[in-house]
Parts: C-alpha cells; sequence; structure tokens
C-alpha cells in the first residue's frame, strides 16, 4: 500500500543563514493543546506534571525545555510541545491536536532581538523578555506565538498556511540586519 | 573654500560626487551643502513661485532653500535638503524646479511679474469661467511653481519599520541630550538618543568653546565615549523623532542607507515607533532670519550656519564676509572668521547697545535695507543715522534670534507660551505626559545652562521612574546671557522674504491683513506661510510677529499656528515599508498549492488564502471551457476540490451541545454521534451570520465548520459567547483549520475512488448521506464527512495537514483514472448555484433567514442568539427581497451578479428596484445561464417574468423567476 509521504510546514524554504543569524525549522514531535475545564487548572497541572514532569504554565510563560514543553498558548490555554499528551490528561483539559497546525521555526543568533524588533510591536529584549518567557502578539500582520527559549534563540509559530509569508518577512528582516552591521565594519 | 586646518573633517578621505552634472570633491563627513560650499557652489536651487535664485540659507533640517533632488530614475529621490544629505562615492545630486538649468531658468520670469503674484493672487484673478480652474489654470500654475517631482516609477529600494523600547528617550546630543543621556546611562536606566545628524553634539561641533578645559568637540567625544561603552545606552545618529503620540510613543525617521552607496539588503530608510516611559527633549533652537528687501539671495545666510561651516566643516563661505544681528551670540561668527582669517568687512547690529570689538567694525543701531547681487549677493545697503551706504560683500551673516525646537511639545494639541526676555516663544510643560524639555528647545541658551538642564531633567525623569541616579557635577561652560532686542522686518521698499520656501514676504503678511485675515491661522492659508515641506521652521515666528505688527496687537494676543507631525518629511515608503508588492499581507497557501502551481491553476484570492480557480487542460484558452468541463466531471464522474480553507472549530466539554444549541437557530444537541448537520447562525440582531456543518465526534465533542470568509468572525463570536454570555458553561473552543487538509471527492464515482484509498472500504448502508467518522487512508488516520456542496454523492475527506499534498495529488491520480479530476473556485460556484447553495454572496449581512426561506430552521424549542430580534416586525414581511433562482427566456444570455431587477414595464430607475442578483453563471448541466437572487416577495412570484439590467456590463436580460433550487431539487443524487 503506497504510503502518503508528510511535508513539514517550512519545507523547501529552511534552514536559512544568514549573517551571524540562524532560522531553522523546528519540529516538535507532537503538538497539543490544552484547555483546562472548569474548574480543572490544579487538577491539571499536577497530571501534566505527574505525566510529563512540567507545570501548565503561567500567563505569558512557558515550562519545560527543548524536547517537551508547555508554553502558555492564550486565554486558558497551553501548548505542549513535544511528548503526545497522555490520555489521563483528557479528564481534566479539552486536548486537541494540534501537531499540524503551526510552523514553527527556531531564530538564533547576537542579533535575534534586532529581527524581531523589526517585525514584532512588543518589547523582546532580554531584560524585559527573559528566557521562557512566551507572548501571543502580532508578527508582521500574522498572528503568532513568541517564546524566548536561549539566550539568543527565539522560537516562533504562525499559521502553518503562512509558513511562507513568515519566511519571507524574517529573511528581509535578517538581511537588513546583517547589512547594517556590515556597515559598521 | 576650504580653510586648511581648520573644522572637524582633517585628515578625512576625498569623496567624489555630482551636481547638476559636474564632478566635484568633498570630504568624508561633509554635507551636500558644506561640499558645494568648499567647491564654491553659491547656486543651488530656485525658489518655488518666482524662481529666484536661492543658494544655501542653514545648516541644518530645517533648510528651506537648498532642497536637491538625489539619484536618477526609478531611484531619484525628491526634495532631499542638501544641508542634511551626506555625500557619498557617486552621490548624483541635481537642482530642481527650474528649466533648463539652475542657472538660466526661463521661470525666472516669474520674478518680473511678481507684482501681480502675490498671496491671494491665484484665488482673485482665476476665476471665470469657473470650468478653466481645474483644467487649465491649476495644471499650469502647478507646473510654474512647486518643488521636485516623484519619478513616476515603482520605487525599487526597501525601506524597513522597527519597534524600540526604553525608559528614556533623549531627543538632541548638544549639550542638554548628552547630559540626560549621560545621567541616565550610568544610572542604568534603558536610555535611547537620537540625534537627526549623522555626527552627535549639536551646536558644540559648531561653536568654538570650552566645557571643563576642553574643547566642546573633545567633551563630546569624551561623553559619547562613555555612552557607547554602556550596554544601556543605544546610540541613534541620523535619527529623527518625526511626532509625539499617545502612552510614550514617538515617531522617528532614521537614514540607513540614504547616505551611501547602495548595498544589497541595506534599506533606505526605517521608520521607528519608540516607546519610552520617560523624554527628554534636547532639540536645540533655530536660528531666524531677519526680514529685509532682497534678503534671499544665494550667499545670504544665517550667522550661525555660517559658524557651522567654518567651525565644524572648515569651510568659509566667503571671502568678505558682513553680519547682519539683533543679539550677542552673532558677534561670535565675525569673532570666528577673523581668527580663521576671514575678512569681516561690517558687522551692523539693529541694536544701540551692541557690544563692540576690535577684530572687526561694528555699526550699531544700524540695519541692512537692501542687497544686490543675481546669482550670489555682491553688495548690502546700511541705513544708519549717517544715511544709507553699499558696502561689497559675497557673504552675509544674519541672525534674528533664536526659535527654541518645541514643535514634539505640541503635538498632543499643546501651545507654546511667550517669552518677551528673549522675544521666543517656549514649551508649555507637561503638554505631552513624560517628556520634559531642556537647554535651548527650552529657552535656556547658555551652554552651562544646557548641561545643567539636561542633567537635571533626566535626574527627574529617573526619580519618576523609581532609578536611584547620583547627581553629576554640571560642567564649567559659558554661561553669557542672551541679549536680544526684537527685530523681525526693517521698514522699506522691496520684497522682503519671511519663508523662502513658499516665497512668502511681509507684503504678502500685511495683504492678508489688510484682507481680514487677521488670524494667524488664515494668515497661514491665505498666504501659504509655513506650508512647505520645511513647515515654516525658520518663518513662522517672524511672519506672526509682522501679523501681529499689522493687525496692532500683541504677539502672544496673535498666538502662533499649530505644529503637527512630521517634524522632518517622511517618505511614504518608510512609513509603508514591508508592504510593497506581495508582502502587502500575509498570504495563506494550501497543501496542495504547489500540485494545483504545477497544475497551471490560476489562483484567486480568498481573504489571506489562495485557492485554485480553475485547471486549465490542453486546448482550453479560456476559463469557461475548464470551468464548464470540471462541473461537467463533477456530474458524471468524481471531482476533486481542496475545501481546507472553511473554518474548523473544535468544540469540547459537558456543555458542547447547549453552545451550539445557543448559538445556532436550529438544535444540535439531538445530533447523533457519527452525524452531521447543516446549521444556520443568527447575529444577535436578528439576520444570518454563516452557514456550514457541524459533526458530532463523541458526546462531548463536535467539529463545526465555518464558511471561509466568515471563519475569524465565528471563533471571535463563540469566545464571546463563552467568555462573555456563557462564562459558566464548560465547553472549550479550538481552532483546527490549519491542523487538517480536507478535500471534497464529489460526484457518482467518488465512493469508487474512496474505496480505492481507504484502508477499509465503506459501504453505503454504514456511510449514509451526512455521516461521519474515522477512517484509515493509506495508513494514515483520517476523517471522513459524508456531506456535499456539489449536490452529488460527495465525501470530504480530512487528513493531518502534512499530508495534504501527498493525498491531493493520490485523490487527482485515481480521479484522473476514472474520467474524472481536480475543480477549482468556479466550477465549485456554478455546482453550488444549481443547487441552490448559499454562499457570502447571499449571506451579505441583510439577509434573515425568513429572505432565504429557511425560517423554519429557528427552532421554536429553545432559545438561541438573534431569535427574538429575527422576529422583529419587519423582518419576516412577505415584501421583503427574498432567496430566488433567475433563468433567461429566449436566446440564452448572460446574467451577471451586481444586476439590479425591474417590472418589465417600469422604467429602469432607483424607485422601481426590485432586487438584486447575488449570484450567476453559466450551467453546462442545465444548459443555461442561472442566477440567484434577492427579489422583493420573490418566494410567492414564481413564473413571472422579470427584468435583469446591469448598467456596468451592459446587460439587460429578460428572466423567468424559478426555484433557487435549480437542479435535482430532491436531493436525489447527493442522498446516492
Amino acid at each position: 500500500m503506497a504510503e502518503l509521504i508528510a511535508l513539514t510546514p517550512c519545507d523547501g524554504l529552511l534552514p536559512l543563514t544568514i549573517g551571524r543569524l540562524s532560522l531553522t525549522e523546528d519540529l516538535p514531535a507532537a503538538m497539543t493543546s490544552i484547555a483546562p475545564y472548569a474548574g480543572q487548572d490544579m487538577a491539571l497541572s499536577t497530571a501534566l506534571q505527574a505525566a510529563h514532569g512540567i507545570g501548565f504554565p503561567a500567563i505569558n510563560r512557558s515550562t519545560g525545555k527543548a524536547g517537551s514543553r508547555a508554553i502558555w498558548f492564550g486565554q486558558g490555554m497551553a501548548l505542549l510541545q513535544g511528548p503526545v499528551a497522555a490520555p489521563v490528561l483528557a479528564e481534566f483539559a479539552a486536548l486537541t491536536d494540534q501537531g499540524d497546525a503551526w510552523a514553527v521555526v527556531r531564530l538564533e543568533g547576537r542579533d535575534a532581538e534586532d529581527v524581531l524588533a523589526r517585525l514584532v510591536p512588543v518589547d523582546l529584549r532580554r531584560q524585559s523578555f527573559e528566557l521562557g518567557h512566551t507572548v501571543r502578539t502580532e508578527l508582521a500582520h500574522m498572528m503568532a506565538s513568541i517564546t524566548r527559549i536561549g539566550p539568543d534563540m527565539f522560537q516562533v509559530l504562525v499559521f502553518r498556511s503562512m509558513a511562507r509569508s513568515l519566511v519571507h518577512d524574517l529573511k528581509v528582516a535578517m538581511a537588513a540586519v546583517t547589512a547594517r552591521r556590515a556597515g559598521l565594519g | 573654500m576650504r580653510i586648511s586646518g581648520k573644522g572637524l573633517l582633517q585628515g578625512a578621505r576625498p569623496v567624489t560626487f555630482s551636481f547638476n552634472g559636474r564632478h566635484l570633491v568633498g570630504l568624508e563627513g561633509d554635507t551636500l551643502a558644506s561640499a558645494l560650499l568648499a567647491n564654491g557652489v553659491h547656486l543651488v536651487a530656485r525658489s518655488f513661485k518666482y524662481h529666484r535664485p536661492r543658494g544655501i540659507l542653514t545648516a541644518g533640517s530645517e533648510e528651506p532653500n537648498a532642497l536637491v533632488t538625489i539619484g536618477s530614475g526609478a531611484q531619484s529621490d525628491p526634495n532631499i535638503r542638501a544641508t542634511s544629505q551626506e555625500i557619498f562615492a557617486g552621490l548624483e545630486a541635481r537642482s530642481q524646479n527650474c528649466w533648463p538649468s539652475v542657472e538660466h531658468d526661463l521661470q525666472a520670469i516669474n520674478d518680473l511679474a511678481a507684482p501681480f503674484l502675490g498671496a491671494g493672487f491665484y484665488y482673485k484673478t482665476f476665476m471665470w469661467p469657473a470650468a478653466f480652474w481645474e483644467k487649465l489654470y491649476e495644471p499650469v500654475i502647478r507646473k510654474a511653481a512647486g518643488l521636485g517631482a516623484l519619478s513616476g516609477l515603482a520605487d525599487p529600494d526597501a525601506c524597513e519599520k522597527a519597534y524600540a523600547f526604553c525608559d528614556l528617550l533623549v531627543i538632541g546630543s548638544g549639550p542638554a541630550g548628552l547630559m540626560a543621556a549621560l545621567t541616565a546611562g550610568r544610572a542604568g536606566a534603558d536610555v535611547i538618543l537620537a540625534e537627526k545628524d549623522a555626527r552627535m553634539g549639536g551646536r558644540l561641533l559648531a561653536e568654538v568653546e570650552q566645557i571643563d578645559g576642553l574643547s566642546g568637540v573633545d567633551w563630546v567625544a569624551q561623553v559619547l565615549a562613555e555612552l557607547a561603552s554602556l550596554d544601556n545606552v543605544r546610540l541613534m545618529p541620523r535619527t529623527a523623532i518625526t511626532g509625539a503620540y499617545d502612552q510614550g510613543t514617538y515617531g522617528a525617521l532614521e537614514r540607513v542607507g540614504h547616505h551611501q552607496p547602495r548595498r544589497d539588503g541595506l534599506p533606505r530608510e526605517c521608520f521607528w515607533r519608540i516607546v519610552a516611559r520617560r523624554a527628554v527633549l534636547a532639540a536645540g533652537a533655530i536660528e531666524r532670519p531677519i526680514a529685509f528687501a532682497n534678503n534671499d539671495r544665494p550667499g545670504i545666510m544665517t550667522a550661525s550656519a555660517v559658524r557651522s561651516y567654518l567651525n565644524r566643516w572648515g569651510v568659509a563661505p566667503g571671502q568678505r564676509v558682513t553680519v547682519f544681528a539683533n543679539n550677542d551670540q552673532a558677534h561670535h561668527t565675525a569673532r570666528d572668521l577673523v581668527e580663521a582669517g576671514v575678512h569681516v568687512a561690517l558687522l551692523v547690529d539693529s541694536r544701540h547697545d551692541a557690544p563692540d570689538s576690535d577684530l572687526y567694525p561694528v555699526i550699531k543701531g544700524a540695519q541692512i535695507c537692501d542687497t544686490s547681487g543675481r546669482k550670489r549677493i555682491d553688495s548690502i545697503t546700511v541705513r544708519s543715522v549717517k544715511g544709507e551706504q553699499r558696502i561689497q560683500t559675497d557673504c552675509l551673516a544674519m541672525s534674528g534670534g533664536w526659535n527654541p525646537t518645541l514643535h514634539l511639545t505640541c503635538h498632543l494639541n499643546g501651545r507654546p507660551q511667550w517669552n518677551r526676555d528673549i522675544a521666543s516663544f517656549v514649551p508649555t510643560p507637561g503638554t505631552v505626559p513624560g517628556l520634559a524639555c531642556a537647554g535651548a528647545c527650552n529657552g535656556t541658551f547658555s551652554t552651562k545652562g544646557a548641561l545643567r538642564e539636561g542633567a537635571e531633567a533626566a535626574a527627574q525623569a529617573l526619580a519618576d521612574l523609581g532609578v536611584q541616579s547620583a547627581r553629576p557635577d554640571v560642567p564649567e561652560a559659558e554661561d553669557d546671557p542672551y541679549n536680544i532686542t526684537a527685530l523681525w522686518a526693517v521698514p522699506g521698499k522691496g520684497r522682503a522674504w519671511l519663508d523662502f520656501q513658499n516665497d512668502v514676504t511681509v507684503k504678502d503678511v500685511k495683504q492678508a491683513a489688510a484682507e481680514n485675515f487677521r488670524s494667524v491661522e488664515h494668515m497661514k492659508r491665505y498666504t501659504t506661510q509655513g506650508m512647505a515641506t520645511d513647515q515654516g521652521k525658520s518663518s513662522n515666528v517672524a511672519a506672526l510677529a509682522v501679523l501681529a505688527d499689522a493687525t496692532g496687537r500683541g504677539i502672544p494676543e496673535t498666538g502662533t499656528t499649530t505644529f503637527r507631525p512630521p517634524f522632518v518629511p517622511v517618505s511614504i515608503a518608510a512609513m509603508g515599508a514591508g508592504a510593497a508588492g506581495q508582502a502587502f499581507r500575509p498570504q495563506r497557501l494550501l497543501t496542495s498549492h504547489l500540485a494545483s502551481k504545477e497544475q497551471n491553476a490560476p489562483m484567486i484570492e480568498v481573504g489571506l488564502w489562495y485557492r485554485a480557480s480553475y485547471f486549465p487542460t490542453k486546448g482550453e484558452s479560456n476559463w469557461r471551457q475548464s470551468c464548464d468541463r470540471e462541473v461537467e466531471l463533477v456530474r458524471s464522474s468524481v471531482g476533486i476540490c481542496d475545501v481546507s480553507t472553511l473554518g474548523k472549530i473544535d468544540i469540547q466539554g459537558v456543555d458542547a451541545a447547549k453552545l451550539l444549541d445557543f448559538v445556532y437557530a436550529n438544535t444540535f444537541s439531538t445530533l447523533k454521534v457519527g452525524r452531521v448537520r447543516y446549521g444556520l447562525m443568527l447575529r444577535e440582531d436578528g439576520f444570518v451570520m454563516d452557514d456550514g456543518t457541524t459533526a458530532r465526534l463523541g458526546d462531548t465533542h463536535y467539529v463545526m465548520t465555518t464558511t471561509t470568509a466568515a471563519a475569524g468572525q465565528v471563533m471571535a463570536h463563540l469566545e464571546f459567547v463563552h467568555q462573555v454570555l456563557r462564562p459558566e458553561w464548560d465547553v472549550q473552543i479550538t481552532s483546527v483549520t490549519e491542523q487538517w487538509a480536507q478535500f471534497a471527492i464529489a460526484g457518482p464515482k467518488s465512493r469508487e475512488l474512496l474505496n480505492d484509498l481507504l484502508d477499509e472500504p465503506i459501504i453505503e448502508a454504514n456511510w449514509p448521506f451526512m455521516a461521519c467518522g474515522a477512517v484509515d487512508v493509506l495508513g494514515v488516520a483520517a476523517r471522513l464527512f459524508r456531506i456535499s456542496f456539489s449536490g452529488e454523492t460527495a465525501y470530504e475527506l480530512a487528513v493531518p495537514a502534512r499530508y495534504g499534498d501527498a493525498l491531493f495529488r493520490a485523490l487527482l491520480q485515481r480521479a484522473r483514472a476514472l474520467g474524472g479530476g481536480a475543480y477549482g473556485m468556479e466550477a465549485l460556484n456554478v455546482l453550488r448555484i444549481e443547487k441552490g447553495f448559499l454562499t457570502h454572496a447571499e449571506l451579505n449581512g441583510t439577509v434573515t433567514a425568513f429572505d432565504l426561506g429557511m425560517q423554519a430552521m429557528v427552532s421554536k424549542k429553545k432559545d438561541c442568539i438573534g431569535k427574538a430580534m429575527s422576529a422583529r416586525p419587519g423582518l419576516m414581511d412577505e415584501d421583503r427581497q427574498r432567496l430566488v433562482g433567475l433563468k433567461p427566456i429566449g436566446a440564452v444570455q448572460q446574467l451577471s451578479n451586481g444586476a439590479h431587477l425591474f417590472k418589465p414595464g417600469d422604467p429602469v430607475e432607483r424607485v422601481y428596484d426590485q432586487g438584486y442578483v447575488t449570484s450567476a453563471g453559466f450551467s453546462p448541466t442545465l444548459g443555461h445561464s442561472i442566477a440567484l437572487a434577492f427579489l422583493k416577495n420573490g418566494a410567492d412570484r414564481i413564473g413571472e417574468e422579470i427584468r435583469l439590467v446591469d448598467h456596468m456590463r451592459g446587460i439587460d436580460a429578460l428572466c423567468e423567476v424559478v426555484s433557487p433550487v435549480f437542479f435535482d431539487p430532491e436531493g436525489g443524487r447527493a442522498r446516492g
């Protein structure tokens, strides 16, 4: 029987390196949105801790680390990245498979903040947006989820269908930031 | 002429550039203005209206005269101030508003006609005949007067936009700005220091003075070195703050590549939005000219500009300089020139108590009343108690005092206050929340005062923010009093310019007053004073002083016009940065996009989505042929269509059914698991919001589909209902539109095709019309829905999006083997019109369920959003425009959407309008055109004749009113 071939959201678009900046596609093994049912926040967090070793993230925060991360994803919702959500969690929360819904890219490099400052209207400087901080915001007219996953590393999510626009906009900004740096010699 | 050993460009590399086709050499660090003066070029431009020869008046961004166009072809950039533009290798600059050249401009004839071209001339002269204004007078006047022109070609250069954040924004890097930045920087606050000039230091770069025993320039270098060493301080040279907005937001324009040869990726300009918790305005002051006859000749400059060219750029703008002043500071110009070895012929001071000098001759209590020299000044006429005398000169430095650069303090509608002591407006504190003024822009003109105020303003801002700071020692510096006696205009004959850029003279302002345009706002509009690209930076105060005099009022009573953003001109390209071409808005591409493009399918935009319009095959030369074929293949074999753009919303929780019953007009709590139901959603006001199908996947789990157009609206609506109207319900809503790639498989052979792909074949008995459930397709877990938007036996198959591309290709291959193929939006539209199915062409926000013939769907057994309002009087009148079908009578004719309907005997006029067409197309199935329309009392007029008129497309067709379901009204085909 013929198997269907899977394509990633940024297939053919990434990776990309410009100057000292790199943009790569991240492919978490699974992504599941977790929205706790009424009154289940504590029970869910406990179950999440037991099943995956991470708590339910506070507003604008993420928990865990690469390979198993939960990021705040909007009003009453987190996105579990990495492990397949344990079925037991469904007792406490609506679980929805989002593993194919989002393009996930990693922007890395000393000038990563400067690149995002060209596209995102919120303050992502390290002093206000620390490791593990996350935000749902706009990136060049696309609704995005942005998380600082390293000192000079951001994870950016937009709708899968917008992957090409995302890569285009990031690429232009990366080139502009790099061209400026070249000018400084 | 460059003076060797003078200025800050010692040892700078030579740079070759061109001006009006002539190759010239300047030094790195030169502005175009300083480089031209160093090359002895004084005639740079022609004036706006009279085409008078003009030179360089200032050394800053306020320059009204020396506007040039740089670059050529599509890359030409008009109205660039020569005083701001840095030179670089290969820079091309040229004069504008002149023909054939700036040296010989034929339109200089306007100058001779000056008596007729004064303020208000156009309004009074070109009144008759009225029609001539738009067609003749205005174009001719516009051609004669004006500034530089755009190339008319698409701009190939990119700009960028960016955001920045800080605790303290310091605007200007003179003594006040540097002290403010230093104070805040040392305290550890996040500081942005923005300076519009290429080099930081403000007037300290242009004056000969000492700070703490260092030269001003060395002190600046020392402070900048310390600031550069601080991680928390960001230095932004070439960045003009253009506007102050709410919540501490400031607009700024940075020249990024504008001052250097083109380089890949480097934007030309960057438009910044800077959010600052506090700001210090240290923008300095602008020296104002004095109005006297013929004060606009090349070679006449502000006194401070002469010092700037001399002390910063090492250029003497003349060999025999004269000075005209009403204040002490301007005497520094004469002093500095003499010390640099330049001859100063005379200093004329209008004050009787002016200081003396043994370096140069001074005439006190005198005025300059005229000048001569065609393309450059050659003499001045001095009027004193001894009468008039002509003095030869090739450069006149004038100073009428200084106006604080307080523009930003007025951007939130603040008004400045008049200060008699310095004969200037000063900022009113608090007009921009969080912004404080320091130094010259605050009316404090000594260096020592600026240093002190800069430090104090920063310390206060830090205290407001709760940041500890040590109050820095204020360095020792010049602290001379600012002695000035106001002088606005020298009386006498001849035209005395106030606004150089718009050619407005003292006479024009007096004329405005005489004609009762006495308000400063009226005077401005009558004379056009202050309206050009410089926004009257050097002319506003003098003009209103002349107006005050002409109307017998004081300056404070006369008031000033409002300063609005932007402070310097901002190109639209910079504000629209990043949005050129396809980047205008994000694109949403389907998983089938690539495969569809490979089939040469033209794309049609549906919101942000790109969907295949049709799939042309060999021999098809227009879309109708493809569309007809695709409709036929769906009706006869099987068609494949990507329907992933429809909104899909995952709804889970014990109250999921309650939510659906509440948002849909019909009932969903009774839907069985494994079944799908069509639903109609109303707005709060009772009109139809959207329609779609919702499937029940489990007891507490539904997935709703919406139309493509209303996906976002419905999602927001559900969130609103959940969060605001029914927060007590235990239900969660998540968009899964992007998670699933979903394809319609439609046609008599759809099941045959499907069974070729499914791991376990389906049989009709288990998968009746409106069934749904999980299946495995080529080893992948998928969802199958037995729904139809074509009226045929049809399925929609959804797989995780990663498999979308592969599944689409697999479906297409099998469809072709069965005599079918892909179909696009055009065919999809025809198929659904044949069936009378709705889209947002019909659900256009003005229709009710009643209009659609769907009132029975509004359940009587339960409440829903919009139910009460849908029963309002008038919303269920028989006479409302209601959905019908139309088919042409007689020979087949084209029908068109947007056409209006009339009774055959009525005149085709608005008052006889009976309705309008929402969707139309040619039905290959029926062999004629068909349309859906809203017709007054339509449902009761089946069988009547109606006239369809489309003035846009020239269509006039007699139609028969029919049922909106043209094809298979019993629906047998879909049930299969």
